[in-house]
């Protein structure tokens, strides 16, 4: 079993088996049919020419027997039987020659046998290399009757051979049966050697044929594993990976167009990452000259805002209205380069063991001045057990859908529930605001996307809080979802991941209300999808 | 009064800087060429210098290191970058804290007074190790041999040694000996105990007086 498993691996996986093993099958097969029929061919033919002229010397032998016979039956005086037959026998055999052309058994019908009839062979041929059957047919005949045999000598040799015999008849005494018996053993031999040169080539034949389709196979094979492994070593990384290219047949073209692919991917992604270092570089350029410019005018502002007790109404306001809206267009500034830093790919990850409750209800302190002053309370719910993540950057997840919840859920306490299973943590915040309308659960990580853009906003966020929430979560591999209905509050949902970077499958928290189907949707990944829909088939 | 140099290549920031600090007492000087740094800082003899990290002439680091070979000043750095290289590279060539702009006055002078503050030190004598610590005489002797510590790493010895069966995290030695009220960037403590290694220890890859507690933070050892 386990052998048949291997043999159907192997077979499967390598080409070259494949070809090799159908290969030898069929040449096999067609090998043995032509050695077949080339082997009786041959041999009918050499059978049937021996044949023919077995029997033209046979008949001709027979009638000069017969003659004899004949003759003697005629002569003076009265020859015994014996004497006869001898005559008969002799005259044969002389006719034979020295040569055994064929050998001779002169016998009597069955019956007079039995009368102590003598019987005569040549050269010790034994009575049994005719069979009964065919001595029978003889007996009764009276033309030419041959058939295959095996001649048995006394001294025990027997060699195959064709026997011809006739009746003779004697006067007075009645039928006896003349045998020819021609040896074949020359023509049995010759068969032989034709049959074993067949085989000998038939061989010779299969193995060349398996050498030379291996060598094809191989020759074919190897560049396209050559190429196989090539591409492999791209995929990894090595975009100077080539194949060497010889010829011009369909293997240089598979490896010339293998080349001129890896040569427009390594142009495409090597201007890729031009891109992205020119994009990186910009980014880290912008903040170095914002930044210190915007250092003085922010030391500026805050001297100014210190002293504002000394400048009159609307100098003082003019002051505050500056401290604050630098600090605004700090977080701003701060924001932009963070989305453009996930857009560049140089966002990364420092993990840490870390208790997402611990992190809640640090986030909700470090907010509590706010959250006091709003007079919205915070309810922490449940639990979930350490995992590894990046603290600030779910820190700034949570800080954002908090800050989001107290702009939307004013005065009213904002849920925030925790959960957990075997492969993921979720955190559920959850507001009692106006909610979100149909589609804009989608809407609300867009870059700043606003519910109402006629709504003043109370914490002046940016509108770029949830896009940055969104990339934090998928850096981690994991999700950041909304839910909401009209009266019925907003709700986010943050699903981690427990072991980092592992793919979820669901979250361990249900959002909306309830609804068993809303538990498997991926939200974000429906938020791509709705973008990709033409409007046009909303309204089909 | 304590004198501040303010090494930085804008022109209106180190005003800017000069109105804050001389508002908080202190005595600003400036420069605004990284080549010209130590001359003006050998000049002046400041209590602490703020340095930017790009600097025209000679690189922030470079002033660094140079001013760190001849002193133990402390030396705050300004940079735009916290998340780059260039925060590690500036603490590791000397620099015992960082700011990154843009920075709120306040902070900024939150961190200056941090590293000018002078503890009121009691007439103290700790053994640590084969390390003998005078507190008053803020001195290091190993077998009668004086070993220089900036103040920073000093202070960071002294709070290990005072405690030494405590284990302390990265937070509570930021807390302690940099006096930051939040818990900020631990990458200061990591390299400041391996410049304090480098100083004090036998064999620095082998601790035997500022030891690592797996997962937790450092202990004065053995």
């Amino acid at each position: 079993m386990k052998l048949f498993y291997l043999i159907k691996q192997a077979w499967n996986k390598s080409l070259s088996i494949r070809i090799i093993a159908t290969t030898f099958i069929v040449s096999t097969i067609l090998v043995t049919i032509i050695g077949l029929i080339l082997i009786n061919r041959v041999s009918s033919g050499i059978l049937s020419s021996k044949e023919s002229s077995s029997l033209t010397e046979a008949s001709s032998a027979i009638n000069e027997a017969q003659r004899v016979v004949s003759a003697t039956d005629i002569g003076a005086g009265s020859p015994t039987v014996s004497v006869i037959v001898d005559t008969a026998v002799t005259a044969l055999a002389v006719r034979a020659g020295q040569s055994g052309l064929y050998d001779v058994l002169f016998l009597s019908a069955e019956e007079m046998s039995k009368q102590g009839l003598p019987e005569r062979g040549t050269n010790l041929v034994a009575e049994t290399s005719v069979s009964d059957e065919l001595r029978n047919q003889v007996e009764n005949s009276d033309k030419l009757l041959w058939s295959y045999t095996q001649i048995n000598y006394l001294d025990g040799r027997n060699i195959p051979g064709l026997v011809i015999g006739a009746p003779i008849k004697i006067n007075n005494v009645g039928t006896y049966s003349l045998f020819l018996l021609f040896p074949l053993d020359k023509e049995e031999e010759t068969i032989r050697i034709i049959r074993s040169a067949v085989l000998v080539t038939g061989i010779f034949l299969i193995f060349g044929l398996l050498i030379l389709v291996w060598y094809l196979t191989r020759s074919v094979l190897s560049p396209v594993r050559k190429t196989a492994n090539a591409a492999e070593r791209l995929r990894m990384g090595l975009l100077n990976e080539r194949v060497p290219v010889s010829g011009e047949d369909d293997l240089a073209k598979l490896a010339g167009s293998f080349n001129s692919m890896a040569a427009s991917i390594q142009q495409q992604i090597g201007q890729l990452e031009q891109m992205s270092r020119m994009q990186r570089r910009f980014v880290s350029d912008v903040s170095h000259e914002l930044r210190t410019p915007l250092t003085t005018v922010r030391m500026a502002a805050d001297v100014l805002y210190e002293s504002r007790n000394q400048y009159t109404g609307e100098t003082a306001r003019a002051a505050e209205l500056l401290s604050t809206q630098i600090e605004r267009f700090e977080i701003l500034l701060s924001q932009l380069l963070e989305i453009s830093r996930f857009d560049a790919g140089a966002a990364d990850l420092s993990l840490k063991q870390t208790n997402i409750k611990n992190l809640i209800e640090k986030t909700a302190d470090s907010l509590s001045s706010l959250l006091t002053k709003q007079e919205t309370p915070v309810v922490i719910n449940g639990s979930a057990p350490e995992i590894e993540m990046d603290p600030r950057r779910i820190e700034r997840v949570l800080r954002n859908l908090i800050l989001n919840a107290s702009e939307y859920g004013v005065g009213k306490p904002i849920e925030v529930e925790i959960g957990s299973d075997e492969e993921a943590i979720a955190v559920i915040v959850k507001d009692q605001g106006p909610g979100l309308k149909p589609g804009e659960s989608s809407l609300v990580f867009n870059r700043f996307w606003r519910a109402d853009p006629a709504r003043a906003r109370t914490t002046g966020g940016t509108g770029l809080g949830l896009a940055i929430a969104l990339e934090d979560a998928r850096l981690h591999s994991g999700w950041l979802d909304a839910w909401g209905s009209p009266g019925q509050g907003t709700m986010f949902r943050l699903t981690l991941p427990r072991v980092a970077h592992k793919a979820i499958s669901k979250s361990p928290l249900a959002i909306g209300l309830g609804d068993e189907k809303q538990l498997e949707l991926d939200m974000s990944a429906l938020a791509e999808l709705m973008t990709t829909i033409p409007m046009g088939t909303k309204n089909e | 009064m304590a004198r501040v140099l303010v090494v930085d290549d804008d022109q209106a920031l180190s005003e800017m800087l000069g109105i804050v600090l001389r508002a908080e007492g202190y005595t600003a000087s400036f420069c605004d060429d990284g080549s010209k740094a130590y001359g003006i800082f050998k000049e002046t003899k400041p209590d602490l210098v703020l340095l930017d990290l790009m600097l025209p002439g000679l690189d922030g680091v470079e002033v660094c290191k140079v001013i760190r070979a001849e002193s133990g000043v402390p030396i705050v750095m300004l940079t735009a970058r916290g998340d780059t290289l260039d925060v590690i590279k500036g603490l590791e060539s000397g620099a015992d804290d960082y700011v990154i702009k843009p920075f709120k006055p306040k902070e900024l002078i939150a961190r200056i007074k941090a590293r000018l503050k002078k503890d009121d030190l009691k007439a103290e004598s700790l053994t640590l190790g084969d390390l003998s610590i005078d507190v008053i005489g803020h001195s290091v002797k190993r077998n009668g041999k004086e070993i220089s510590l900036t103040p920073l790493e000093f202070d960071l010895l002294l709070a290990l040694a005072r405690k030494p069966w405590q284990v302390y995290t990265r937070e509570q030695l930021l807390t302690e000996v940099w006096h930051y009220r939040n818990p900020a960037d631990t990458r200061l403590v990591n390299v400041h105990v391996q410049r304090l290694r480098a100083k004090v220890e036998h064999d620095p890859e082998n601790p035997e007086i500022v030891m690592t507690v797996r997962g937790v933070g450092y202990k004065a050892g053995p």
